[in-house]
């Protein structure tokens, strides 16, 4: 069990720098997801951490001792591939095995605990079989085995998930949380899909482009996004982000006027105000929010999307349960939400305004 | 993403050994029995090789410096150019007996028909026959009198050849041995390059009616040409580099009429006891060597029709 | 040589019911055979001189058909030609040179596809420049080193040379190459450092291509004949192939007895190329074939 530190962290290669300046901290027995884009630096930040490779600078620390010149062996740490790399010419038991020869347990040992970490992911059977003789969920289980054969401080995994067809990926992101509460063990994960992010996170910590957006509770990521690109990033369909102008009390966007929400200072003149679609709600013709053409109805079964377009030519869409009675398409139509549902950011510096 | 680069590469080491400098010492275990054996069996005979061609032998046993000059007589003695003669003749016979039969075997053999992996087993046989083996074979074959070959001219009435003891016939007889010899190695090389020509090239040609002759012009031998290629190389080098053949079936003669290169470095410096000028052969023979291969690499390579480029 | 030989891509198949379609199948089996008889006559030739006494050859059709049989030529060959002691030098001398060439192959192969060092690029210029100089050419010098080491007339003399192979350190190199980057990732995580790696991951997945180099490791060397020649000549350490020459000049005349002995040496590389066929061919495309 351990905590982890990443203290003004940057890699750079050659001119390009893949993360920068990055501070974080990593509650011990803590399920931290590292959410972003491709190239945010997500995975190389994961490599640093298991010493795969070396931060230009900054210090990353383990249950407080700093390993940037600790051997990934020596930092008992686990990780899970991608791709599993799994050897794929040893049995299931050699791979999970492997890990505790060079820490010299003895050979009677070494088969219990295999076989322990083989039963607690439903091995058992093919303790025998090579990696090629398995399926996609089946090796994943395997590399899993065999990160937690050696009961490491920490585990690290890089997008685990992806290679998996959507509804094992649903199961095994259950399992993994399951997996995670029984262990106790600190969990660093990687991913670019929200969804893991939201459903299996203590907390996300946003990533774009090297720089670290935002750490929290996936609630607090998701109700409180602290840029433009959390807000954009998280949530599917997207929150809305619509420019406009705050004047006086009012913000006119969209083709609409909406009374400013309380904010702690006041408002700058030009502002983008951001909306969930399921916080949209069909409002009166003439009282506030957001004049729109409604130019599509998509029926989903289980929500309705409202796809249509502001004045401007800026997008909205608006979520409606089933039940729900849409307007017709092609007519205009106002959208309102409460106050506290609307957020409000700075155009220049993308912040939440609070 | 993976997040790790490619070996071998400029770019950030993955792994162990992020520092460049802490995989010297392993660097330096692992390379050190190739490395200690290339400088003393390689680069220094290559070097020494050079420098004795400047020195001449003299009588009493010593060695007297003679610089170019030694090169020189040697290019401008008879002998000499008399054995590039026989070597060019004797590699133009070899590669190019050796392609077209190659390409006839291989085109013979790449067919879907019952059987005939057998006889591909066949074809490449030769690759298991050591240049000693097939020297004698063929040494019995062209035996005067009682031999397979002069036996049968014999028998539809025409006159027996002294294949191995007439200069004239000599490096025929000496080529004939080499190809044969070659023909496996040939063979599995040209197949394999068969097999990696798409199907449906030849499909869509046989659905336009082209004949099989008309395929094999403008699909097989174009798609092959890499391949064709590589194995003229092969052929061409083997063939100046020949030596067993020649000292066990002719060792050089009738009349130096089969005295290649190599044999004439192989005399000079074990028979006659020259090393300088044995030396200043090989040297020469390097040179033709590697200018034979970077000529036939640059302009065959512009004929050759790579896949996805245009013929 | 297995796949090459049972593979039939871009093979033409034969038309089905077209007119004439028997005939061609049949002109096709003729032209194969017409071949196969070309390519394997001088062979069969060789074995029908070596089981004849030597008068039933000088009769015709004796060259060409058997006549009379004497199989005691063999027993003769290798008695006479003492190739029983020449086949177990080339057993030793081939096999030293096959371990020898494939373990300075494995470890630099290693060094190149999983070390960063400086100077990397020109260690590898080094052993590329070593495929530009034939053995042929540098012979002499070799001779006279090889004697100065003291090493004529052994098998340090005869190995020692060629023990650094750049074809095999190149095969293996593009094997060790393709395996996955995260393996190598793992097995630091796993607690290995370079010599776990090489000796758990690296060689086993490098089998194919190692098993392949070493049956043409060990054909190369058995074939040898320009250097086994000058520095063993000694019947101490004398090869097959030299001894076949000596067979030879010994007794020029009797061709049953020559091509006895022949066949005796043939016989072995024979053999190991039966057994061992499907390693050649896959090792020596495995490390061309990715992935």
């Amino acid at each position: 069990m351990a905590h982890i530190d990443f203290d003004r962290v940057t890699k750079r290669f050659g001119d390009v720098e893949a993360v920068s300046d990055l501070s974080l901290h990593v509650d011990d027995g803590d399920f931290l997801v590292l959410l972003g884009p491709s190239g945010c630096g997500k995975s190389t930040l994961l490599r640093m951490l298991a010493g795969l490779d070396e931060p230009t600078e900054g210090v990353i620390e383990i249950a407080g001792e700093p390993v940037n010149n600790v051997e990934p062996k020596d930092r008992d740490i686990a990780m899970v591939f991608q791709s599993y790399a799994l050897y794929p010419h040893k049995t299931v038991r050699a791979n999970i095995e492997f890990p505790l020869r060079p820490r010299k347990v003895p050979k009677d040992e070494r088969r219990k605990m295999a076989e322990e970490a083989a039963d607690q992911l439903g091995l058992t059977d093919l303790l025998e079989r090579k990696p090629g003789q398995l399926s996609g969920g089946q090796r994943q289980r395997v590399a899993l085995a065999r990160a937690i054969v050696r009961r490491p401080v920490a585990f690290l995994m890089d997008e685990p998930l992806s290679n998996l067809d959507a509804k094992l990926r649903t199961q095994t992101r259950a399992e993994l949380v399951e997996l995670q509460r029984r262990l106790g063990t600190t969990f660093v994960y990687v991913t670019h899909d929200q969804v893991e992010a939201m459903t299996m996170a203590k907390r996300v910590a946003v990533m774009k482009e090297g720089v670290l957006q935002q750490v929290g509770p996936p609630t607090e990521v998701y109700d409180k996004p602290a840029n433009l690109f959390v807000a954009r990033f998280i949530g599917n369909p997207p929150m809305n982000t619509l420019p406009g102008a705050a004047e006086g009390g009012t913000i006119t966007v969209a083709g609409g006027n909406i009374p400013a929400p309380a904010r702690s200072a006041a408002l700058p003149k030009e502002v983008v105000v951001g909306v969930r679609p399921e916080r949209l709600t069909v409002g009166s013709p003439d009282g506030p929010g957001f004049r729109v053409k409604l130019r599509v109805v998509e029926s989903l079964g289980h929500e309705q999307l409202l796809v249509c377009d502001a004045e401007d030519g800026t997008a909205i869409v608006a979520r409606l349960d089933p039940d729900e009675v849409a307007p017709a398409e092609g007519s205009t139509v106002t959208l309102m939400a409460d106050a506290g549902h609307l957020h409000l950011f700075d155009p220049t510096t993308t912040e939440r305004i609070d | 993403m993976q997040g790790t680069p490619a070996f071998d590469t400029g770019g950030e080491e993955a792994g162990f050994g992020r520092k460049k400098l802490r995989e010297i010492p392993l660097a330096l275990l692992l390379l050190a029995p190739s490395l200690l054996i290339y400088s003393v069996f390689v680069f220094y005979p290559m070097g020494r090789t050079i420098w004795l061609g400047f020195y001449r032998e003299d009588p009493f046993g010593g060695r007297v410096y003679a610089g170019f000059e030694q090169y020189a007589d040697v290019l401008s003695s008879s002998d000499f150019r008399h054995s590039l003669w026989v070597t060019l003749l004797f590699a133009m016979i070899t590669v190019g007996f050796g392609l077209v039969f190659g390409v006839t075997l291989a085109t013979l053999a790449h067919q879907r028909i019952k059987g005939v992996t057998v006889f591909r087993t066949i074809f490449s046989s030769t690759v298991a026959t050591s240049v000693a083996v097939a020297s004698l074979i063929w040494l019995v074959l062209f035996q005067p009198s009682i031999g397979i070959v002069n036996q049968f001219l014999k028998s539809i009435g025409r006159e027996p050849v002294q294949w191995l003891l007439d200069s004239s016939t000599a490096l025929f007889a000496v080529a004939a041995t080499t190809v044969w010899q070659n023909l496996g190695i040939t063979f599995i090389i040209l197949i394999a390059g068969l097999q990696g020509i798409p199907d449906d090239l030849y499909e869509s040609a046989r659905v336009d009616g082209a004949s099989s002759w008309l395929q094999f012009r403008e699909i097989t031998l174009p798609m092959l040409s890499p391949t064709l290629l590589f194995v003229s190389v092969i052929l061409t080098i083997n063939a100046f580099q020949s030596f067993g053949q020649i000292d066990l079936l002719t060792q050089g003669g009738p009349s130096d009429s089969t005295n290649v290169i190599v044999y004439s470095i192989y005399q000079e410096a074990f028979q006659n006891r020259n090393a300088g000028v044995a030396s200043a052969q090989a040297v020469i023979l390097f040179i033709i060597v590697l200018t034979l291969s970077l000529v036939q690499f640059t302009f065959f390579e512009r004929r050759v029709h790579y896949a996805g480029g245009e013929s | 040589m297995t796949e090459v030989l049972a593979a039939d891509r871009g093979a033409p198949p034969v038309p089905p019911s077209v007119k004439g379609a028997a005939w061609r199948k049949a002109g096709r089996y003729l032209a194969l055979s017409v071949a196969a008889f070309i390519v394997l006559f001088p062979i069969y030739s060789a074995v029908v001189v070596a089981i004849q006494p030597a008068q039933a050859l000088l009769k015709w059709p004796g060259i060409l058909i058997p006549t009379d049989f004497d199989f005691g030529t063999f027993g003769e060959a290798f008695n006479q030609g003492h190739l029983g002691r020449f086949l177990r030098n080339s057993l030793i001398q081939s096999s030293l040179t096959t371990v020898a060439q494939v373990t300075t192959s494995v470890l630099a192969a290693y060094a190149f596809a999983f070390l960063r060092f400086p100077g990397k690029r020109w260690v590898f210029y080094a052993f590329l420049a070593t495929l530009m100089v034939p053995t042929e050419v540098i012979i002499v010098a070799q001779f006279q080193i090889v004697s100065d080491l003291g090493w004529l007339n052994s098998y340090a003399g005869l190995v020692v040379p060629f023990v650094a192979w750049t074809f095999g350190t190149f095969m293996i190199r593009q094997s060790f190459l393709n395996v996955p980057g995260d393996l190598r990732d793992a097995t630091a995580l796993d607690g290995y450092g370079h010599a776990g790696f090489m000796w758990h991951v690296a060689i086993p997945l490098a089998r194919p291509a190692i098993a392949g180099l070493s049956v043409f490791s060990f054909l190369y060397a058995w074939n040898q004949y320009l250097w086994p020649l000058l520095v063993a000549d000694d019947p101490n350490v004398r090869t097959i192939q030299i001894g076949l020459k000596s067979l030879n000049s010994a007794n020029v005349d009797e061709l049953n007895l020559v091509m006895a002995g022949t066949i005796i040496a043939a016989l072995p590389i024979a053999l190991v190329l039966i057994v061992f066929q499907r390693h050649l061919v896959r090792g020596l495309t495995a490390g061309a074939v990715k992935g």
